[in-house]
C-alpha cells in the first residue's frame, strides 16, 4: 500500500555539508557505479558517445551566491532523494510500487510493480526520481539499502556508496530519528536545514549551510609586520650618546 | 511541464466522452432509442475509451498497468482507473437496455452518469494534488476547469443546445479564473532559489550538474513554446467557449453543430496544451529555469 507509515522511529538519511563539498562529482560516479551493478534495473545511458544523457540518482549542482554583504561564493550542491517523512511521491503511486519503509524510513520503488507512469516524478519537488529510458521503470536513491545492511561487506563499507567515496568528508550517513546520533548532533551544531520546507514534505536529509566567513576585530594590514617602522628611539650605546648629546 | 500528446488527447477526448455519457445518463436524449440512441452512446464510449487507451501510450512499462487498480486508498490515478471502469460498465448496461430492449432504468443512468462525472473529477485531481506544480495546485479552479470543459463538450455532443450556450459561458469564466489564479500561483507558493537551496543572498546557477539533457528537464522543465501562450489563450477562449456560445443562440442544425464541435475541440486542445506547457514545476529552480 502506498499509504505512508504514520511515524518511523528510525529515520536513515544523509547530512550534506555544503561548506565542505568541493564539487568533484565522485559521489555521482560511485552512485552510478554501485546502482548499475547491483540492485534493480541498471542506470542506463542514452547515446553515451553522442549527446550523452542517462539516469543518475545523485547529481551535483553548482551555484553562485552573492550575499547582501561581502563577496560572492561558489557553492556545490549535491542532490539526491531526501527520503521525506511526508513523501508526496509515495501516495500518488497508483500501482503500489512506491513505498516508504516503516523500519528505517527509506523510500523505495518496487520495480516489479512500476508501470512507468511518471506521476511520482511529477509529485517530487526535488527532482529526485528519474524514469529510466531503457528499463521504463522509475529509479531513485535507495540509500544503498543493499550496502548498509550487507553483512558480506566489511563494516566500514556498510554505508551508502556516495558517503563512502566522498574524499572531502562532505557527506554523512546515519539515523536522524535519534537525537543522540552523530548526524543529529552535527545538524544541531551546524544549524542543518530542510530544502523547500514550504512544500511540506518534511525531508529526512539535511543540508549544512556554508559556515559564515570569519571577520577580524582590528584593521590589520597583511603586510604590516614587514613594514614595521624602524625604532625611532635609539637604544644602548647610541641611546646613551643621544641622551648625553641632548643634555649638552 | 512537458505537454505529452498522449495525455492531452486523453484528457480532452475522454473528458468530452465522459461529459456526453454523464448527460445521457441523466436523461439527455431520453426520447432516443434503437439506432439514434446507439449513435449517441457509441460516440461517448469511443471518446472515453479512446482517450483512456491513448493515456496508456504514456506508460513506459504498461505490462504492470493492472496493478494500478490497487491503490485507491491514496492515489487519484488509481481512483481514476477504478472509477472509469465502473462508470463505463454501468453505462454500458444502461445503454444496452435502452438500445436493445427499449428499457430506461433511470436510477441506473443517474449512478452511471455520476460515476462518469466523478471520473473527470479524478482526472483533474491527479493534477490538482501536485503541490510541486503551483499552477495545477488550485484546489477549486483545476477540478472546475476539467469538469466544465467535459460538460460543455458533452452538452454540445448531446445536442443539448439550451444547456450548451450557458455552459460555454461558464467554461469561459472558469478558464479565466484558472489562468488568473495560475499566473500568481508560483509566486504565492513561496518556493524560490533560496528555499530550494537553503542559501542566503542572490543565488543563481553557476554550473549545471550535467552537460546533456535528462529526464527531469524534458519532463518537467519544458520552457519551449510559451512565447505563443497569449495567442493560444485567445484561441482557446474564442474557439472553445465564446464563438460556440454565440452559435447556440441561433438555430443550430447539423452543419452548424459540426462546426461548433470542431471549434470546441480546437479550443479545448489549445487550452489543455497550455495547461501543461505553462505549468512550471519547482524542480526547474535547481536548474535556474522555470
Amino acid at each position: 500500500m502506498t499509504a505512508l507509515p504514520e511515524t518511523t522511529q528510525t529515520k536513515l538519511g544523509l547530512v550534506i555539508d555544503l561548506d565542505t563539498c568541493v564539487g568533484c562529482h565522485a559521489c555521482v560516479v560511485s552512485c552510478k557505479g554501485w546502482n548499475t551493478e547491483n540492485y534493480g534495473a541498471p542506470l542506463s545511458d542514452m547515446d553515451p558517445y553522442g549527446q550523452a544523457e542517462g539516469t543518475f540518482l545523485n547529481r551535483v549542482h553548482s551555484y553562485e551566491v552573492v550575499p547582501d554583504l561581502g563577496t560572492a561564493q561558489t557553492v556545490h550542491f549535491p542532490k539526491s532523494c531526501l527520503h521525506c517523512e511526508d513523501a508526496p511521491c509515495v501516495t500518488v503511486c497508483p500501482t503500489g510500487a512506491s513505498y516508504k519503509r516503516t523500519e528505517d524510513g527509506i523510500v523505495l520503488v518496487n520495480e516489479d510493480a512500476c508501470m512507468g507512469c511518471g506521476l511520482c516524478a511529477w509529485a517530487c519537488p526535488y527532482g529526485a526520481r528519474e524514469l529510466d529510458q531503457a528499463a521504463g521503470v522509475m529509479k531513485k536513491c535507495t540509500l544503498c539499502v543493499d550496502r548498509i545492511y550487507n553483512e558480506n561487506l566489511p563494516e566500514e563499507d556498510r554505508e551508502p556508496a556516495c558517503v563512502r567515496t566522498c574524499p572531502a568528508g562532505a557527506r554523512h550517513f546515519g539515523d536522524l530519528g535519534d537525537p543522540d546520533s552523530d548526524v543529529s548532533q552535527l545538524v544541531a551544531e551546524r544549524g542543518g536545514i530542510d530544502l523547500m520546507p514550504e512544500q511540506g514534505t518534511k525531508p529526512t536529509n539535511k543540508y549544512l549551510p556554508p559556515r559564515p566567513k570569519d571577520t577580524l576585530d582590528t584593521d590589520i594590514d597583511v603586510l604590516g609586520p614587514l613594514l614595521a617602522p624602524v625604532a625611532e628611539q635609539p637604544k644602548g650605546f647610541l641611546g646613551w650618546l643621544d641622551r648625553a648629546l641632548e643634555k649638552l | 511541464m512537458h505537454p505529452a500528446p498522449s495525455v492531452i488527447f486523453f484528457s480532452v477526448l475522454s473528458g468530452a466522452g465522459f461529459g456526453l455519457l454523464t448527460l445521457l445518463g441523466f436523461g439527455a436524449r431520453a426520447t432516443s432509442q434503437g439506432w439514434p440512441a446507439f449513435v449517441f452512446f457509441a460516440v461517448g464510449f469511443v471518446l472515453a475509451v479512446g482517450g483512456l487507451l491513448s493515456a496508456t501510450l504514456h506508460l513506459a512499462n504498461p505490462k504492470n498497468a493492472i496493478y494500478s487498480f490497487s491503490q485507491w486508498r491514496t492515489s487519484w490515478l488509481s481512483r481514476e482507473g477504478i472509477s472509469a471502469v465502473a462508470a463505463l460498465s454501468l453505462m454500458g448496461l444502461y445503454a444496452a437496455l435502452i438500445i436493445f430492449f427499449d428499457i430506461r432504468v433511470a436510477p441506473l443512468g443517474y449512478v452511471a452518469g455520476a460515476l462518469c462525472l466523478f471520473t473527470v473529477f479524478t482526472t483533474a485531481m491527479i493534477y490538482t494534488q501536485i503541490k510541486a506544480v503551483p499552477r495545477w495546485h488550485q484546489p477549486l479552479a483545476t477540478p472546475a476547469l476539467f469538469l466544465s470543459y467535459a460538460l460543455t463538450g458533452g452538452a454540445l455532443l448531446a445536442g443539448a443546445v439550451a444547456h450548451a450556450g450557458f455552459l460555454f459561458l461558464l467554461t469561459a469564466l472558469i478558464q479565466l479564473w484558472h489562468w488568473n489564479g495560475g499566473d500568481k500561483a508560483f509566486r504565492n507558493a513561496g518556493t524560490n532559489m533560496n528555499t530550494a537551496t537553503g542559501l542566503k543572498g542572490a543565488v543563481r546557477q553557476f554550473e549545471s550538474p550535467h552537460t546533456g539533457d535528462n529526464y527531469l528537464l524534458k519532463e518537467m522543465v519544458y520552457v519551449v513554446g510559451r512565447k505563443h501562450a497569449f495567442k493560444l489563450r485567445i484561441i482557446a477562449l474564442l474557439f472553445a467557449a465564446l464563438i460556440p456560445s454565440f452559435m447556440m443562440l441561433g438555430e443550430v442544425k447539423h452543419l452548424g453543430a459540426l462546426i461548433a464541435v470542431a471549434l470546441y475541440f480546437t479550443g479545448t486542445f489549445a487550452s489543455r496544451w497550455l495547461f501543461f506547457a505553462e505549468a512550471e514545476h519547482v524542480v526547474g529552480l535547481y536548474y535556474g529555469k522555470r
